[in-house]
């Protein structure tokens, strides 16, 4: 008997209390923003969209071999003899003409692996964080700065290039050959 | 009673019809209710209960249409309305169809004997309070019905649970407003509520008028039943801690799951319809219905026509301020397990409420 | 006239509120008691085993991220711990430090989602947000930090990815200075609530024994009232340097090892979370947290099994290395994946509204159970 009216006891004060609680938030201002119309100041270390800064890539495809997701594709031509490529800002000479450096943020995984074995920290994040689309294909980012009549150019260079070495090569090869066709011979 | 009698008097000198007149008279009495009071209560309800809940966790809720979301009601129920009506191939169609209404129609007849004021109550029978309890008990059908039709185990769980409970937290609500019947003897709302008239300790809550040694033994026992009828009213409409039927965290929603579009609606309509009706009856049993607690203003300033309408702003305040608490209720308590559900009525409220009807009738006797 | 009956069988989820992700549960149903509880799974398996073979050691580490995704700090520190054994590096205090502190603060959101969940699945609402709202607080300090939310890839093998932020120590303060008063708030609004006790005291009792056979660890073993802890009994990183308390279920308001119980022991260990913090921001040494990070992991031949207490329970990792650059095989121990083979045996003849509370108070994290 006693503990009937104890629970009854127990269910009434317990329940005033949580409403006591409720009814104490009604008058604490609300934590939650009006996102679009009001948006919160990021923090610095921020790990958002992937950015590439061309005009300091080397080329050197570290960050695509450390992606654990696959979804950075470089592609480089080397460069010919006489050609200038300039600088990167921490002085580090560019000898690679980069065609391709596609990175398909719909794969991208933000977990910042690519960033730290660049040499010229030019794949950083940023704070940008709305950039959905409509269709897939869009979210493929090309950062390649050069145009497509470029790199045909410096392909066909590289490949003239290529042509000439092993044309010269070659030529040397046919210098020799008879002397090793003799030798195979006895 | 007023508005019915202005509109027969209008239509039979138009058409000089009797049954034409009547019927004219009695479809537009009708449905002034749902138009002014219930459709309007909803979409401020719905939109005060978001509003609620969203403050009390700290949160804004619905900010964009409209200052502060006021119109996010409006928007959802025109939503609702362009839906696509989805009816799932094995389900039994006309059941299906047919109980939303049912539902709908179940609440909504309980407002036809609600005393909203002196001069407008929809029917003034004089067993109001008894088909109050009989329209409501009326629901459990379309629920049963929208649960068996549905197809859909979720459902039906939800529509068998929600039968045992409506049916269960009847006895208790009965028995609660028999012991005002035994005081006041009189089922009809009306005179209750004319009752309870003057001032605010002339209400039931504080056992009534009059200044006899019987009104103060009254008030313990009157708060105590007030405490049933309200815990037992909310099982009534589903709501937290008693919402066991919907429960979204077991049955999904139990059973209006299947429902999509102004079916689905319907429901919401009827439940908060019922929300306000239960606490209208509440305050129409226990806190003075229309009348107001510290006089009229009509009064004073020697303008009787203002009274009614203080009377109709003061029942809906005291049924809105009711169904305040249930949503403050609902945002702060768990929700109970069917059985324990079954315990808390047939343990304590029964019990309970025969122990106080006992005593309440030995002291009307004394 | 014979009446036959027959069970229902009633299918909960893959999309279901309360099965906390895409769990099913295949209910055989005697009007609504539960004669039986087929957990399925799998449905948020994502190779993550086979995929560590083709990944280097480093790469492992965004998809440990992903498994208990509640408590990724907890996965990396594991898997950091195990391959550091395995390599056999000495690390700087401050990075056993600043572990700790993550560690225990991911605890804490993770309880937090615990609970509030938990409270949800019941039917309150109100707590599930406020929980959210303070570990909100917490993914700030996170991401402050690192930069991310969820999935931090923050504890490397060797080390950790950033320093902490300057304003780090300051914040955690404060927000330790802000959260001892939320517990006795979610105290007051939930667990001492009655409707809650009704729900949860003599629900899903678990003996001390059945937990044990089944290989239970974590809070849910705790809950059964058996002090066992990893951060204690198996001590790994700096834990043996702090003083901590390890809460177990009492049977306060039922038996011991009901579900109260088991939700009342992650409230407590919230508490000595916070005290395990304090005393590292206080003894927090100065120093570098990347210096001892290989250039190129490639540990030799043989295999290791560490554990850590994570959240959910023992997490363990047993690395199989060849000597390459990536493991030969990692095989991992998901303490959610154990916790859940026990449903059945709690389930039995309690009603389905039950299996919700049941099913909460075991708090699995889909994303570890299947991988």
């Amino acid at each position: 008997m006693k503990e009937y009216f104890q629970n009854i006891w127990y269910g009434l004060t317990t329940v005033l209390i949580g409403m006591r609680v409720t009814f104490k938030h009604l008058f604490v201002p609300a934590v939650t923003i009006q996102y679009p119309d009001v948006k919160l100041k990021l923090p610095e270390r921020e790990r958002n969209r992937l950015y590439v800064n061309m005009d300091d890539c080397i080329g050197c495809d570290q960050c695509a071999r450390a992606c654990p997701v696959d979804c950075i594709a470089i592609e480089t031509v080397k460069s010919i003899p006489g050609e200038d490529l300039g600088k990167t800002s921490n002085g580090k000479k560019k000898a690679l003409w980069v065609t391709k450096f596609d990175i398909d943020i719909a794969k991208c995984c933000f977990c910042q692996l690519c960033v730290f074995p660049c040499p010229t920290e030019c794949i950083y994040m940023t704070d940008v964080f709305e950039f959905s689309e409509f269709e897939r294909d869009k979210l493929v980012y090309n950062f390649v700065t050069l145009t497509q009549s470029e790199i045909e150019d410096k392909k066909a260079n590289y490949a003239k290039l290529e042509a000439e070495k092993a044309a010269q090569k070659a030529a040397n090869a046919t210098s020799v050959k008879p002397a090793e066709k003799e030798e195979n011979k006895q | 009673m007023i508005i019915y009698d202005f509109l027969y008097k209008f239509v039979f000198n138009i058409t000089q019809s009797a049954a034409i007149g009547d019927i004219t008279a009695m479809i537009i009495s009708g449905a002034l209710p749902l138009l002014i009071l219930v459709l309007p209560f909803t979409l401020v309800a719905v939109w005060l209960e978001r509003k609620v809940s969203a403050h009390m966790q700290d949160r804004l809720g619905p900010m964009r249409t409209g200052s502060h979301g006021w119109l996010q009601t409006v928007a959802d129920l025109i939503k609702l309305l362009q839906k696509e009506d989805i009816v799932a191939s094995d389900n039994d169609r006309p059941l299906f169809n047919l109980a939303p209404i049912l539902v709908f129609a179940g609440s909504y007849l309980v407002f036809a004997a609600l005393p909203f004021s002196s001069a407008y109550i929809g029917s003034n029978i004089d067993l109001g309070i008894i088909f109050i309890i009989a329209a409501s008990g009326f629901v459990v059908a379309g629920i049963l019905m929208a649960g068996w039709s549905s197809n859909n185990k979720y459902s039906l769980l939800g529509a068998m649970r929600s039968a045992a409970q409506i049916i269960s937290y009847e006895i208790p609500t009965i028995l609660v407003i028999l012991t005002i019947i035994m005081i006041t003897g009189t089922t009809n709302l009306r005179t209750l509520s004319e009752m309870q008239t003057g001032h605010f300790w002339n209400w039931m809550i504080f056992g009534g008028a009059g200044l006899s040694l019987s009104k103060f033994l009254f008030i313990p026992f009157m708060l105590i039943g007030f405490v049933i009828l309200y815990i037992s009213t909310l099982a009534e409409v589903n709501r937290t801690p008693f919402d066991i039927p919907e429960a979204e965290s077991e049955l999904v929603s139990g059973y209006h799951t299947e429902y999509s579009g102004m079916k689905f609606a319907m429901f919401f309509l009827a439940e908060y319809a019922n929300m306000f009706a239960v606490s209208a009856i509440v305050s129409a049993i226990f806190f003075g219905g229309y009348q107001s607690p510290i006089g009229y203003l009509g009064n004073t300033l020697g303008l009787p026509w203002m009274i009614p309408i203080e009377q109709f702003l003061w029942f809906a305040s005291k049924g809105v301020f009711f169904v305040l608490v249930q949503m403050w209720l609902r945002w702060t308590l768990p929700r109970l397990r069917v059985d324990q559900l079954m315990a808390l009525c047939w343990k304590y409220l029964i019990p309970i409420a025969f122990v106080n009807l006992i005593i309440v009738g030995l002291i009307t006797v004394l | 006239m014979a009446i036959k009956t027959e069970e229902m069988v009633l299918n909960m989820g893959p999309q279901h509120p309360s099965t906390h992700g895409v769990l099913r549960l295949e209910l055989v149903l005697e009007g609504e008691i539960i004669q039986k509880v087929i957990p399925h799974i799998g449905y948020l398996h994502r190779c993550f085993e086979k995929h560590c073979e083709a990944m280097t050691y480093p790469q492992v580490i965004p998809y440990t991220d992903r498994m208990d995704y509640l408590a990724a700090m907890g996965n990396e520190f594991g898997y950091a711990i195990t391959v550091e054994k395995l390599l056999g590096i000495q690390l700087p205090e401050r990075v056993e430090y600043i572990r700790v502190i993550m560690g225990e603060l991911q605890r804490i959101a993770s309880h937090l989602v615990a609970i509030g969940t938990y409270g949800a699945d019941i039917g309150a609402m109100t707590p599930f947000l406020f929980a959210f709202r303070d570990r909100e607080v917490i993914l700030n300090l996170f991401e402050i930090t690192c930069g991310a939310r969820m999935l931090y890839n923050y504890i490397w093998v060797g080390g950790l990815s950033h320093d902490l932020h300057p304003d780090f120590v300051r914040l955690t303060r404060e927000f330790i200075k802000y959260f001892r008063p939320k517990i006795v708030e979610m105290n007051e609004l939930l667990s001492t609530n009655r409707i809650f006790i009704e729900r949860t005291a003599n629900v899903g009792v678990l003996p001390l024994e059945t937990a044990i056979n089944f290989g239970i660890t974590g809070p849910m073993l705790r809950g059964s009232g058996f002090k066992w802890d990893l951060r204690r009994d198996d001590t790994y990183s700096v834990y043996n340097k702090f003083d901590f308390d390890i809460p177990v279920g009492e049977g306060k308001v039922g038996t011991v090892g009901d579900c109260w119980d088991r939700y009342y022991v992650r409230i407590l260990e919230m508490g000595e979370s916070l005290k395990i913090i304090e005393q590292a921001l206080d003894q927090l040494p100065e120093g570098d947290v990347t210096s001892a990070i290989p250039k190129r992991i490639k540990p030799p031949v043989g295999s290791v099994y560490k554990r850590v207490e994570n959240p959910r329970g023992e997490l363990g990792y047993f690395i199989i290395s060849n000597g390459t650059t990536s493991p030969f095989r990692v095989k991992v121990r998901a303490p959610s994946f154990v916790n859940l083979g026990i449903m059945d045996v709690l389930c039995k003849n309690h009603m389905v509204a039950d299996v919700i509370a049941i099913l909460g108070s075991v708090d699995i994290v889909l994303g570890e159970v299947d991988r």
